[in-house]
């Protein structure tokens, strides 16, 4: 059985060996950013069909930003919105026959994390100055600084294990009952297997803006309903 | 086959098998507390049931934690190289 912890590469590009899960990456951005492209040309006042179903999952990704992060969503309405649109996507992906999920391998997760850190950081200095964002690490009190330090790492190792854990553990499970049972027998576990996927994107981006939010607001919101103090891993 | 192996095995199912013990006891609860919640309490089950998947995406890391490294003494166990 081949291990779900390496990945075998499809071709080289110079020195950069791609493998399947990149392609499929492509091919899902490829997809989103075409159809997001052919839908938004003709934008109207009476919406086609197609406009009303993008206006719908706007609304609701802007509905989620401002019930979690309490503040007005445009700023991370691109972030997250994107973040949560990909992995649901992604995850989904394996629907299509012959298809294996790209969040399936430790890689492309790794890469969401990151951005997620990083969007942390952006979004901190962003809102508060380098002084403001350093100075959340300080909060409630200094002798917090080293917890809050090593919190801001684990938290982004925690979403990346998670992540892959979830959808790479549904596509071995999977595989492992084609392999023992017959034709019908593993549908029952792919519906579940859809089911976990988008919950899981649904968590990332959860997440992601609550990590944002306890970099971006932690002064402006009163501390009982702080929405990071649902943070900690 | 020899013993590092074997051992390496045994851990795995081992640390698969402990490590499904706690958050399922802990997932059970915090879905116990939720229904309770949410029967007092129906106009908040928007929220409630939100902070729940997140807690539950929260408790269910640590089984996966467990999964991860039973995958790691089983394909990418460095002792066995």
């Amino acid at each position: 059985m081949t291990s779900p912890l390496e990945s075998v590469a499809l071709f080289h590009l110079g020195p950069v060996p791609i493998t399947v899960g990149v392609v499929v990456t492509w091919a899902i951005m490829a997809v989103l950013v075409l159809g997001s492209i052919l839908v938004t040309r003709r934008l109207s006042l009476m919406p086609s069909a197609a406009q009303a179903a993008i206006e719908l999952i706007v609304d609701t990704v802007d509905a989620q930003i401002r019930a979690t992060m309490r503040v007005e969503p445009a700023p991370y309405r691109a972030f997250v919105g994107t973040l949560f649109v990909f992995i649901f996507v992604a995850n989904w992906s394996s629907l299509v026959p012959g298809v294996e999920p790209p969040t399936a391998h430790i890689e492309t997760d790794t890469a969401l994390a990151l951005l997620v850190f990083a969007a942390v950081i952006w979004f901190g200095v962003r809102a508060g100055g380098v002084r403001g964002y350093l100075a959340t690490f300080a909060s409630p009190n200094p002798i917090m600084i080293p917890l809050n330090f090593v919190e801001s790492l684990t938290r982004t190792f925690s979403l990346l294990v998670r992540l892959f854990g979830n959808v790479m553990s549904g596509v071995f499970v999977i595989g492992i009952v084609l392999s023992l049972a017959g034709l019908l027998v593993p549908i029952p576990l792919m519906a579940l297997d859809l089911l976990t996927g988008a919950v899981q994107a649904y968590i990332f981006a959860i997440l992601a803006m609550v990590f944002i939010a306890g970099a971006v607001s932690e002064k402006n919101i009163p501390a009982s309903d702080t929405p990071s103090q649902r943070t900690l891993p | 086959m020899n013993w590092l192996a074997f051992i390496s095995i045994i851990s795995a199912a081992l640390a698969v098998s402990f490590g499904a013990i706690g958050p399922a006891l802990a997932e059970g609860r915090a879905v116990a507390a939720a229904m309770d919640a949410i029967a007092r309490q129906p106009e908040a089950a928007n929220i409630i049931a939100r902070t729940l998947f997140v807690g539950l995406a929260m408790i269910e890391t640590m089984a996966i934690y467990c999964l991860v490294i039973a995958l790691l003494l089983l394909f990418a166990n460095p002792l066995l190289k």
